[in-house]
């Protein structure tokens, strides 16, 4: 079973947890072409690489970011997304590495 | 006769002449008409369709890996057309009556073998969905129809009605189900085309896409660069990768979709059985094996590794169905790399690339669109660019307009 590990709630068993979506930037929906909104919807980074993305641990209802490998599956880090959203936060937890 | 047999037993060689279905490798040549990258089912249908209804012959299938290695052979080989929505309907509708000819045209056996598929519902608002597929079905010549409670047991006498709590309501029963040998449909294709002159290419990687001014004028692979007058992409699972060689994206996420095999055991189950709300479907082929399978995996990944977490599930969910399988061992897993689109529906047509055309957004719907697909992307070849009315719904820029074709009827898509 794989583990990942919640800034939260420690290493958890993978089905504890929901996909969110990769973190991409929205545009302004009150000033967005219909083609911008379109294209923050429909389309996004689907390089095969390490992607930056949401999840929940869904029994705390608690959501963080993940930096995973699509590929291999390996996860880089899981950090609070008070990181990515407020600079002037707390620092990050530790880069932590899901078991192989 | 024995004594025959007998005779053959004793011969030093084989005493027949031996024709082998493909051709053995030859050198890439300078041009070709039409590139096709992906020797897949959906890329060889339309090099096939190119040669036989079009004349078309200087055709060049690029394979990566062997012919139908990819999601050809990574699929369930359900055929079926009781979608929802009108196009996804009238296209799966063409698909299916291309298949049940496709032995007799190619003189080679897909086992192309008719089963009729249940879907069961277990709940009132999955009935109602049902109700309106079988009307939208019958519409455009499908044979669906629901059936209630009492008729799925006596048409499944083995099957547990109250599924993990989930009582039976009715089922949604469509006698145009059926199933073939996915390579057999792949090798057909690439038998009939390579006998009109078609090329097949394995083992020759697309690495570039050379674009001039808005058209393709070639592509580069592993064996050099070939030039070409169009260039038509069917990659499954990696639509999104090739598509930026082409320098465009595409509105696609790849997701793992997994599925597994049991050991054989005696015929028991006709028809292919889904049920809506435990996810997972079932049906047992020619050899006797149960294959397992269900919806995508929870999360996006560019692999094919089974996980414990979804095999449970699925087998969980299978049991429940069909109380006696606790009993059988499973024999193989696997999963295919499945592009899927928001709507549930395929990415056909042109792209922004003047002469790339697109055959995408495969998700979990490729195998039965098969031959369709190959006919609808050689006319489009072949007409230069003019979007055959079948196909024109599911064109790349429907996600711009907000056009998109919600086709719930869609393994992976929750009912």
């Amino acid at each position: 079973m794989k583990i990942l590990t919640c800034p939260l709630n420690g290493p958890r068993n993978i089905a504890e947890f929901t996909y969110g979506g990769q973190v991409k930037p929205m545009p302004n929906p009150t000033e967005a072409t219909d083609q911008e909104w379109a294209h923050y919807v429909f389309y996004g980074d689907n390089h095969i690489g390490v992607v930056r993305e949401w999840w929940m641990h869904t029994p705390s209802g608690y959501w963080f970011i993940v930096e995973r490998h699509n590929q291999t599956d390996e996860v880089m880090r899981t950090y609070d997304p008070a990181e990515l959203f407020d600079p002037g936060s707390s620092p990050a937890t530790e880069p932590v590495q899901a078991d192989p | 006769m024995p004594f025959s047999l007998l005779k053959f037993g004793l011969y030093k060689d084989y005493p027949f002449e031996q024709i082998a279905d493909l051709p053995g490798p030859t050198d890439l040549k300078q041009y070709y008409d039409v590139v096709i990258i992906g020797g897949g089912g959906h890329g060889i249908a339309t090099a096939y369709y190119l040669a036989k209804y079009h004349g078309i012959t200087n055709v060049a299938v690029l394979e990566k890996s062997y012919l139908g290695g990819g999601n050809t052979a990574r699929n369930t080989a359900v055929i079926r057309s009781n979608y929802l929505t009108s196009a996804g309907v009238r296209f799966y509708t063409e698909s299916v009556k291309l298949f049940e000819r496709l032995s007799n045209e190619f003189d080679f056996n897909i086992m192309y073998s008719r089963r009729g598929q249940l879907t069961l519902a277990h709940t009132d608002t999955t009935v109602r969905a049902f109700r309106q597929r079988a009307e939208v079905n019958k519409h455009f010549g499908g044979r669906t129809e629901l059936i209630d409670r009492q008729a799925v047991g006596e048409l499944l006498p083995s099957l547990n009605l109250d599924p993990a709590g989930l009582p039976i309501l009715a089922g949604l029963w469509h006698l145009d189900g059926a199933t073939a040998r996915h390579d057999a449909v792949a090798w057909g294709y690439a038998k009939g085309a390579t006998q009109c002159g078609v090329e097949l290419h394995q083992l020759t990687e697309v690495t570039g896409i050379d674009i001039e001014a808005g058209r393709v004028t070639g592509v580069q692979t592993n064996r050099g660069r070939v030039a070409c007058g169009c260039v038509v992409q069917a990659v499954s699972g990696l639509s999104a990768e090739v598509s930026r060689m082409a320098g465009f994206p595409l509105p696609i996420v790849a997701y793992p979709l997994q599925a597994m095999v049991t050991q054989p055991v005696k015929p028991f189950l006709d028809p292919h059985v889904s049920s809506s709300a435990l996810h997972c479907y079932v049906h047992q082929t020619s050899r006797g094996e149960i294959v397992i399978g269900g919806g995508s995996d929870p999360y996006p990944l560019y692999g094919t590794r089974s996980t414990l977490e979804l095999k449970e599930g699925l087998i969980g969910s299978a049991v429940e169905m069909f109380p006696f399988m606790s009993e059988m061992r499973l024999m193989r897993q696997w999963a295919g790399i499945t592009d899927m689109t928001s709507d549930y529906s395929p990415i056909m047509g042109l792209s922004p690339v003047e002469n790339y055309y697109l055959d995408a957004g495969w998700g979990t719907w490729g195998f039965k669109a098969t031959p369709i697909c190959g006919v609808t992307m050689a006319e489009l070849v072949a007409s230069g660019g003019k979007v055959p009315d079948l196909i024109s719904p599911f064109s790349l820029d429907r996600f711009d307009a907000f056009r998109q074709v919600n086709e719930m009827g869609a393994t992976a898509a929750s009912h």
